[in-house]
């Protein structure tokens, strides 16, 4: 074909640069998967397959450490993603089917700003506001924090998904008697859960991963797992910390997978419902 | 053809829209009579659309009245009119069953949950759907889809159904079998039907009476055979059916009759139009099908012209006549077995119009 000289495969260096960028980004992967299955107390040297350090996480001397911070974590971010999307989703109808305000281009980038400010400063700013109001840090601050910074990551999606859908279903609804609040509930929810499903998994692992905001206002005494392992490892890696990084890449992978499907299955809004003829 | 106010089913006094600075509806003054099969017509963006929107409640009026049973309806939301939609695109609930889509405007008004699967059921078998009750609308064709909006929309029991060119997504054969079945049903249910389409034929082949509308001004309201043989003004005698319009200047006022004269000296006879003045510039209207076609003779004044094309249309056979001031005449003539007259390129005829024929327009 006349195209294929103009096929980036051509390129002098594409398959060696993507090589190299897919090593990069998942050999170190699955060394700490593998390596979490290693009967060994080395990190490096391989003493054959085991369990043990899966049980360790379980059961061993810093169990109780570790289900502190995974219980921390797995109900800071279902409560983080519930508040978020909430939130993300009463924003999303206010700004698609608001009509036009004035303040909607501020209004948008005040939604999608914290996507673009560096962590570090988010992570500071928040330290600063909590202590100028006197809030005393704990799980309440580490809430508060995942909560504003779970909006944008729900709002995305679910935007996203609202634009797709025609405000003539809505109509369609307040035409057959349906009051504001049942065309929300029985048209516009419906077709807009796909969307809403996405925003909140993607709410859920945002919060889960988080460390420098969380570090920055978690105050003493209260870990989750990500800061719990930032500790552990800083007396040197024990390979029960690759075991459970290995369980947290997997939660991750879950989700992101769900994700996917919840946001490509769903009803196609359209609208049209293609009128093909027979 | 005065009615009285009771039989109205929706009124509209002095309605005006607005969009900002745009004014998408002029004054419209309509009364649409109860159980009467309306159509609005009229070229895209002349506001038919607006106008179905304002009278369901989708749009706020920006001055005027609407009354529907003789009551003011303006306030209210849509939910609260007894009036139903059948949308464009139909605008079925994707995520609900065919069955669903039929019940939720039962549902909303509350009515028992027997009655809901009682009615639902008849509404579908009305518009021959019943083994569809469980599918999903992107399971249908468009024609499917179009009888369920239908059946969605008459299942409540509105006073009034509203449709916005319910057929323009279906193809020619399908939408040819629709209007009869759109016709029955409007009968059979005696429902109010207003009719939203810019397809002139649909119009004049459905509609008890039309309503032709051209940059958000109703420009004539009346039965098919009166939009079509007594339009008011040019752009209604241009947009229905075809036709010929003459330069013309009034030279005589009668009773109930006045006498124009073309261009060429040749006078017209036709029926007074409003307050006409002797000496007053004006158009004439002649239908093809309203001018007689002969040889051309020597009377001077006569309007003639030399054929320019024939086209045989099986029923009949249109003639293009290039007349002496370089405008092109049509003139359709029936074909009948009995008259051998034939005409080809090239011969000079004479035309005259039938009696009546002739439409004085008032610009
Ligand atoms: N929301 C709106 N804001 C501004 N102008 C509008 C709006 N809706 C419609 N209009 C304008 O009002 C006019 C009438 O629109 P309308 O949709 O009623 O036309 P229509 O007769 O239904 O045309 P069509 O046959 O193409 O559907 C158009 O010129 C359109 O641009
Ligand atoms: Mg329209």
């Amino acid at each position: 074909m006349a195209l294929a000289s103009r096929n980036i495969r051509k390129y002098p260096g594409f398959f060696s640069m993507t090589l190299l960028c897919m090593v990069l980004l998942y050999a170190p992967l699955a060394v700490v998967a593998a390596y979490s299955f290693n009967d060994s107390l080395s990190i490096t040297r391989w003493g054959g397959f085991s369990f043990r350090w899966y049980l360790d996480v379980f059961f061993g001397l810093e169990a109780d450490k570790f289900r502190d911070a995974a219980w921390n974590s797995l109900s800071i971010a279902f409560l983080a993603a519930t508040a978020s999307t909430i939130i993300a989703t009463a924003a999303s109808i206010g700004m698609v089917r608001g009509g036009e305000f004035r303040a909607k281009p501020a209004s948008f980038a005040l939604i999608s700003l914290p996507l673009m400010v560096p962590e570090i400063v988010t992570a500071v700013a928040t330290l600063i506001f909590f202590s100028a109001i006197g809030f005393v840090r704990g799980y309440a601050t580490i809430l508060v924090a995942h909560i504003v910074f779970c909006i944008p990551f729900a709002y995305l999606p679910i935007e996203a998904r609202l634009r797709g859908i025609e405000g003539t279903f809505e109509e369609a609804a307040q035409d057959l008697y349906a009051s504001r609040g049942q065309a929300f509930r029985f048209v516009l929810l419906p077709l807009m859960a796909p969307g809403i499903v996405a925003g909140y998994l993607l709410a859920f692992i945002i919060s889960l991963d988080d460390f420098i905001i969380t570090n920055f206002v978690k105050g003493a005494g209260i870990e989750t797992l990500p800061t719990a392992i930032f500790g552990a490892v800083k007396q040197g890696i024990k390979p029960n910390i690759l075991a459970l990084s290995t369980l947290m890449l997997l939660i991750s992978i879950g989700f992101v997978t769900i994700s996917y499907f919840v946001s490509r299955k769903g009803v196609k809004p359209g609208g049209h419902g293609a009128p093909e003829t027979t | 053809m005065e009615s009285s106010k009771e039989n109205l089913a929706v009124e509209l006094q002095g309605v005006f829209k607005k969009y900002g600075d745009f004014v998408a509806l002029k004054k419209i003054d309509l009364e649409i009579k109860d159980n009467e099969f309306f159509t609005l017509l009229g070229p895209s963006g002349c506001g038919k659309t607006t106008l179905l929107r304002v009278i369901a409640g989708f749009e706020e009026i920006s001055e005027g009245t609407i009354l529907l049973k003789g009551e003011r309806i303006g306030d209210l939301p849509p939910n609260k009119r007894p009036i139903n939609t059948v949308f464009q695109h139909y605008a079925l609930f994707p995520h609900m069953t065919v069955e669903a889509n039929v019940a939720f405007g039962m549902k909303m008004l509350g009515m028992s949950k027997a009655e809901v699967a009682d009615r639902s059921r008849k509404m579908l078998e009305m518009v021959k759907l019943g083994d569809f009750a469980g599918r999903r609308p992107n399971q249908l064709s468009g024609g499917q889809q179009q009888r369920v909006a239908l059946a969605r929309a008459m299942a409540p029991g509105p006073q009034v159904l509203l449709l916005d060119e319910p057929l323009s997504a279906l193809d020619l054969k399908l939408r040819h079998a629709m209007r009869v079945e759109l016709k029955q049903l409007q009968m059979e249910t005696g429902i109010t039907f207003v009719f939203v389409t810019h397809d002139q034929e649909e119009a004049l082949t459905m509609s008890d009476r039309i309503g032709v509308m051209d940059h958000g001004i109703l420009q004539q309201v009346g039965t098919p055979h009166e939009i079509y043989e007594k339009p008011v003004n040019r752009f209604v005698a241009d947009f229905i059916g075809e036709t010929n319009i003459f330069d013309a200047t009034i030279s005589h006022v009668g009773d109930a009759n006045c006498v124009c004269v073309l261009r060429n000296g040749s006078s017209v006879g036709c029926e007074a139009g409003s307050n006409p003045q002797v000496g007053a510039k004006c158009h004439l209207s002649i239908r093809p099908e309203g001018l007689e076609m002969s040889r051309a003779n020597d009377e001077p004044r006569s309007l003639g012209g030399r054929v320019e094309q024939v086209v045989y249309l099986g029923t009949d056979t249109q003639y293009l006549i290039r007349i002496p001031s370089g405008e092109l005449v049509t003139v359709r003539c029936q074909n009948t077995i009995a008259d051998g007259v034939n005409y080809s390129t090239g011969d000079e005829v004479a035309l005259k119009p039938r009696d009546g024929a002739a439409r004085l327009l008032v610009d």
